[in-house]
């Protein structure tokens, strides 16, 4: 632990912040990304891009598994509920964007 | 042994979560053509699925009947709103889905919280009294400063996004009245309100034991969602399911911290960014200010919009006849659509009738404005469904210049993105908003059902031009006529 603390030069009592620390390298980094990626998205693709967005933060779905599997009985019912609510947005997010995507064709891909 | 098998676990798990990251930037990069968006999505399902074998497997879970029945119940609802609801619904279902994952995030928070915590001094004897249990002090875990703060934003953005989604879901499809719903001193008590929560939130965060002011805050966080959205009118919808879209990736991206899990701060920066960006191009399509869409219905009065002068103007009526005729000349053809052609279910009429026009030799082309429809990218989609190619639909941008050596230009439900009023009368509400100039086309016909102003409330200088001809009635009855009249 000193070591690691050493290494990112903070007080060994601070590492408690390291997590928070990553966490904004990442965020801001993904922010970016988030922009350079998204503003290359054509206006054409706005409904499904919306939709496909949607599904993708459907991921919150990974920590509600980790709730309702808890073993606390009040975490069991609100991470079943938070797992019924994610998986729908990825199932029903990721159905309906492809359903999208599979219209949009070209005017030789349709004759 | 058991140590560095669960010490693998945790690597394989990190390992799945990287990958999925990897493969959501990847897949949403696929999404700058229509050519690879399937790839790409593909590849962030892929991505999706492996993050979540990964967490099965790991090592903090005790029982998997509650995530058995979550995930079952979650795909029986999910399925058929994915694959049967109709593209004209897209808008209502876009803004379930938002509260649908705003939702799951502040029940997670709670439940977090409630973990770290229990109910309190406050909640726990009252909930013994209630039900015998005794919920007060749990074997605390407690939480970091810093996860509290991102908790606290956690609860805050899921519980306002989920009620203010619900009202969004509700008014697009109808449930709810579309105006706004607006009432005396709705500023000032909304102010309050936000003091309220922000005061609420700091308060948690220093004394995370007074565990009731923390449910207050959730509720508080829920009641403000209600009081964001009811004010805004059906028009303003784009940008509000984009707003919403990105407060939703906020929430997520909290959880992020609070859980220290960084495919979730990912996903959510990519969500909200995305929503974000949406947001402000509809705002630029409006020429309004984030501020002005949010917070615009506040004490103003509804029928604020009828500034235009249209007295010793006369609109002129065509029929069906003039019509075909004055299509039948034509040599090219802008079509022009609007929430309109999504209310009366045209597109599919719209396109048999355009396959007629392209028949006899006509250039068909479409015009798309940002703001048409209840949603970013909503005229497109439907287009799409009716089988439209994609390659003769244009953005604003790239066809109004085109309008001027245009034959005709067909507005059909389209009405406050083709008003001259925002360029011609600056007394108007709309005046600078950027429009499809649909008045310099040789011909305007405009498909309508009435003479009712626009969701803006905004009379419509174009039906007053010398060169537009209104054709009253169902947009849908009248494509489908002038189709039958091109084909004899």
């Amino acid at each position: 632990m000193e070591e690691l603390a050493k290494h990112f030069n903070l007080p060994v009592e601070g590492l408690s912040f390291l997590p928070i620390l990553v966490g904004m390298y990442v965020f801001l980094l993904a922010v970016i990304i988030g922009y350079l990626v998204i503003s290359k998205v054509p206006p054409l693709l706005h409904t499904p891009l919306m939709s496909a967005t949607n599904a993708i933060s459907g991921i919150s779905l990974v920590a509600s598994i980790v709730t309702a599997g808890s073993a606390k009985p009040v975490s069991q019912v609100l991470g079943m509920l938070a797992v019924t609510a994610a998986t729908i947005n990825v199932v029903g997010g990721f159905l309906i964007t492809d359903r999208m995507l599979r219209m949009f064709k070209k005017k030789d891909q349709i004759q | 042994m058991t140590g560095v098998f669960l010490a693998n676990k945790a690597y394989l798990l990190h390992a799945t979560y990287l990958l999925a990251s990897l493969a959501f930037v990847l897949g949403l990069r696929d999404m700058n053509s229509a050519r690879t968006a399937r790839r790409g999505m593909f590849l962030a399902e892929g991505g999706m699925l492996l993050a979540i074998i990964g967490t099965l497997l790991h090592q903090e879970i005790v029982t998997f009947e509650w995530i058995a029945a979550g995930l079952v119940v979650g795909s029986l609802v999910g399925i058929p709103m994915g694959l049967w609801i109709p593209m004209t619904a897209v808008p209502q279902r876009t803004a379930l889905s938002h509260a649908f994952g705003a939702l799951a995030v502040a029940l997670v928070g709670v439940a977090h919280f409630y973990g770290a915590y229990g109910l309190g001094e406050v909640l726990g004897p009252w909930w013994h009294g209630l039900t015998g249990a005794d919920l007060t002090v749990l074997p605390v875990e407690g939480l970091t400063l810093f996860e509290r703060a991102a908790l606290g934003f956690e609860v805050i953005l899921g519980s306002l996004t989920f009620t203010g989604s619900l009202v969004a879901a509700g008014k697009l499809q109808g449930t709810l009245p579309g105006r706004p719903i607006t009432y005396r001193g709705q500023n000032i008590i909304n102010m309050l309100v936000i003091v309220l929560m922000v005061g609420l939130w700091g308060y948690v965060v220093a004394h995370p034991e007074q565990s009731h002011l923390f449910y207050a805050l959730v509720g508080v966080s829920l009641v403000f969602g209600l009081s964001l959205v009811l004010p805004i009118g059906s028009a303003d919808m784009p940008v509000v399911i984009a707003i919403l879209n990105s407060y939703g990736g906020l929430a997520a991206s909290a959880t992020g911290f609070a859980l220290s899990n960084n495919v979730l701060i990912i996903a959510g920066a990519l969500d909200g960014g995305s929503g974000l960006i949406l947001s402000l191009l509809m705002c630029k399509a409006m020429n309004r200010s984030w501020g002005n869409v949010l917070f615009g219905a506040f004490g103003k009065a509804p029928e604020a919009g009828q500034a235009a002068d249209t007295e010793g103007l006369v609109v002129k009526p065509t029929d069906l006849e003039e019509a075909h005729m004055i299509l039948d000349m034509a040599e090219s053809v802008i079509i022009v659509p609007g929430f309109g052609m999504a209310a009366a279910q045209a597109q599919h009429a719209l396109r048999d009738f355009a396959i007629q026009l392209e028949k006899k030799g006509v250039k068909v082309r479409y015009a798309i404005h940002p703001v048409a429809g209840r949603m970013p990218g909503h005229m497109n989609v439907l287009l799409a469904e009716a089988n439209v190619p994609y390659d003769q639909l244009f953005d604003l941008d790239h066809i109004n210049d085109d309008f001027k050596t245009t034959s005709v230009a067909l507005v059909v439900g389209a009405n406050d993105v083709v008003n001259p009023a925002a360029k011609e009368d600056p007394s108007s509400p709309i005046f600078g908003m950027p429009i499809l100039n649909v008045d310099e086309a040789r011909t305007v016909i405009i498909l309508k059902r009435g003479m009712s102003p626009g969701f803006s409330g905004v009379e419509n200088l174009l039906f007053y031009k010398d060169n537009a001809r209104m054709l009253f009635g169902d947009a849908k009855a009248s494509l489908a006529t002038l189709a039958a009249k091109m084909k004899e």
